[in-house]
């Protein structure tokens, strides 16, 4: 019996005596956590998209406590930003609301295709196969890579253009990084006019792959009053910095590459 | 004296743990990357061996030995470093929150690092006192440190490198591990250990 016996209780009374003296240390060195991270935690979207650049909203809401940015959120935008200044007693950050935006108007209509695309419905896929089906390689491809990551159900395909429902968007910037051709872009919610164009060959091939491309012609550079308009390897950009919405250059543009969309405040 | 300096640098330098007797390689693979955790993970294995050699010993000599159960060696080592290190992660966790960042999943990993676990065992075969065993446990830590630091060292230039891409990453991490190794077994025969 005390063969056994004594192993057994020499072991377990080395285990109990350590539980203790952990337990008691743990007691005694405990490391409060901080409150202020579970009330901001439960006052962010949870949306853990990572737009404010920390790993999800729990990470967030640490950096927010231990003194980061409170405007970097841009699902809760200024609504939160204000209650996160509250909190951390700061002064409250401007705070615009940026949301994505597809710059190319490549339906099946205005393109023309290359050859019929029967592989993996994945932009990336296709985009391996020639740059795509579309004849515009800078273009759309319309398989909803970007549908598939948005968390927020912002981002419609239709007729083989992803567009964005831009009351939806959050500016996360998720779809951003999924696009093969790099043609979403972050623009301010409150911009009203963009180019919706990336091609950037010259005007006559870029006219020839689809129908509404920027050919570079500059009459909306020259149009627009703010000056807000340049011409970037044989593509227009507006910059929204600049931008006061006038209308001005949708007017002049002979192949209706500028749109006008519904932003917002 | 002249015993304890032996065991001192036979253990940093001739029989090193990692670079000789190659006990406690993930940790010198893992963290081993950037000198500052280096530095710290070196700091908490020298603080945890050096204090699970002293208990270690002192609970062979006084509980296990009288008794006759020389056969619970391992799993009581295991169970006492285990313990110590949980104790080390709470202090470092009041103390330097930094530091215990910095460490983050190595640290419990000790909790199952052959080294410490082979100092304690070593300890006892030896047949060391209490201050050997403190001094052999201390010296082994500083050895694991030495060659962590060394080797964080190597990596950090190797950054830099032009590496071919078949020996990127851990490839090339094992050969330059073998040649520190190789350079180390310089010190056999040093002092006649």
């Amino acid at each position: 019996m005390t063969e056994i016996g004594i192993p057994v209780i020499i072991v377990s009374g080395l285990g109990l005596l350590f539980g203790l003296l952990l337990s008691y240390a743990s007691k005694k060195f405990e490391v409060k956590p901080d409150e202020k991270i579970e009330i901001i935690r439960g006052l962010l979207p949870g949306a853990n998209c990572g737009a404010c650049g920390f790993t999800g909203c729990d990470l967030y809401a640490e950096a927010v406590a231990g003194g980061a940015g409170i405007n970097l959120c841009p699902v809760g935008g200024m609504d939160l930003a204000e209650k996160l200044a509250e909190i951390m007693g700061k002064e409250t950050a401007a705070c615009e609301k940026y949301i994505a935006r597809v710059m190319c108007k490549g339906t099946w209509d205005n393109v023309s295709i290359k050859y019929d695309y029967d592989g993996i419905v994945d932009c990336r896929a296709a985009a391996q196969m020639a740059g795509g089906p579309s004849s515009c390689i800078y273009g759309c491809e319309g398989m909803g890579s970007c549908k598939k990551v948005c968390l927020f159900g912002a981002i419609e395909v239709e007729n083989g253009l992803a567009r964005i429902i831009e009351e939806k968007c959050a500016g996360c910037g998720k779809c951003i990084a999924e696009c093969p051709k790099g043609i979403i872009k972050m623009v301010p919610a409150r911009s009203e006019y963009s180019v919706s164009c990336s091609n950037h060959e010259k005007g006559a091939v870029a006219r020839k792959n689809c129908k509404v491309a920027c050919i570079a012609c500059q009459r909306c550079v020259k149009e627009c009053p703010e000056n807000a308009i340049t011409i970037v390897d044989y593509c227009a950009v507006i910059d929204p910095g600049k931008c006061v919405n006038c209308g001005k250059c949708i007017l002049v543009c002979p192949t209706g590459a500028i749109s006008k969309y519904t932003g917002y405040q | 004296m002249k015993e304890i300096l032996l065991i001192a640098l036979g253990a940093i330098l001739v029989n090193n743990f990692v670079l000789s007797k190659f006990l406690g390689i993930c940790p010198f693979l893992g963290v081993s990357k950037k000198s500052s955790t280096a530095f710290g993970m070196g700091g908490a294995v020298i603080f945890v061996m050096t204090l699970s050699s002293a208990v270690t010993w002192t609970v062979y000599k006084f509980l296990l030995e009288p008794n006759g159960l020389d056969y619970l060696q391992t799993i009581v080592f295991i169970l006492v470093i285990a313990a110590l290190v949980q104790f080390v992660e709470i202090v470092l966790k009041r103390f330097i929150p930094a530091l215990f960042k910095a460490l983050g999943i190595y640290l419990p990993l000790i909790t199952t690092n052959c080294a410490v676990l082979g100092s304690a065992l070593l300890n006892i075969e030896s047949n060391y006192n209490l201050l050997h065993s403190v001094v052999f446990g201390l010296s082994a830590g500083v050895g694991f440190t030495l060659a962590l630091i060394l080797f964080s060292g190597i990596r950090e230039k190797l950054e830099f490198c032009d590496i071919p891409d078949a020996f990127q990453g851990l490839p090339i991490t094992f050969i330059a591990a073998a040649l520190v190794s190789v350079a180390f077994t310089g010190f056999k025969g040093l002092f006649g250990i």
